[in-house]
């Protein structure tokens, strides 16, 4: 495990970068992430990421198909908003667990 | 100590020859996994992989029920080629893999072929094929970018880092 630093506060991440700790997560944790990879956090982006936290929340298994008929942006503008990382980018800054899925 | 060094994956060129629900799936999974990743990704449909892309067929495949021995009743038995040959036996095992398909959100094949080109990946047929099988670029579907040579598929695939998958 290796630890940084986010927003002023010590966290733990696994070695791609995934919150260990989910309880570390803020809106400004992620915008930090973000910005580690030249993303800049807009609305769209974080109105994704409460999606992902409410899901992962619910029990539900994620996949970028779900997420293009949640009716908050469609596959295109996901793979807008994360580039290169549609489903795994936007896990990681909702501090939620490296997707599952094959899909 | 010799160094491993390892090149990262940065195209994947995937081949789909066959029609069967198995084949075409594990082309269109390797391919949005790669666009997933953040890999680019072009499909080359060829021979009778050339129906999930035929907008007639695309949505209708079916798997083998006769020939077919990884195939299983649902308690594990093998099972019999005879029943396999039944009429109505291939749609109705065909249709249940679906279901069970998209219970874990993997979609039919026009929608999946959205997610991939949504992605970047891009979606070709062979040319030989599409001739033999007297098919235009209008029966296939939209997400087709072209209908090429296999000379036009090894020129794309050029580039570190590129494999060529054949399903």
């Amino acid at each position: 495990m290796a630890e940084k630093t986010f927003a002023g506060k010590t966290v733990e991440v696994t070695a791609e970068g995934y919150l260990v700790n989910k309880s570390d997560w803020s809106k400004e944790v992620a915008a930090e992430m973000a910005k580690e990879d030249g993303i800049d956090l807009t609305d769209k982006h974080y109105e994704v990421l409460d999606y992902l936290r409410e899901q992962e929340a619910s029990g539900a298994s994620l996949t970028i198909r779900k997420v293009g008929k949640s009716g908050i942006v469609d596959i295109k503008g996901l793979y807008e908003l994360f580039p290169g990382g549609p489903l795994k980018l936007s896990s990681k800054y909702a501090g939620i667990s490296k997707p599952a899925s094959c899909v | 100590m010799t160094e491993v060094k390892e090149t990262p994956l940065k195209k994947v060129m995937i081949i789909v020859a066959k029609a069967n629900i198995e084949d075409v799936y594990a082309g269109l999974i390797m391919a949005n996994g790669a666009v997933m990743e953040g890999i680019e990704a072009k499909l080359f449909f060829t021979f009778f992989g050339l129906d999930a892309i035929t907008k007639k067929q695309m949505n209708k495949l079916h798997t083998a029920t006769v020939g077919n021995p990884g195939m299983r009743m649902p308690n594990g038995w093998a099972f019999p080629t005879l029943l396999g040959a039944i009429p109505g036996v291939e749609a109705g095992v065909s249709a249940m893999m679906k279901k069970q398909m998209d219970e874990l959100d993997v979609p039919p094949v026009d929608e999946f072929l959205d997610m991939i080109t949504a992605g970047g990946g891009e979606i070709y047929a062979c040319k030989m094929a599409a001739d033999m099988f007297k098919l235009t670029k209008d029966d296939l579907c939209e997400h087709v970018k072209a209908i090429i040579t296999v000379g036009d598929l090894y020129a794309m695939s050029g580039g570190d880092g590129t494999q060529i998958i054949f399903t």
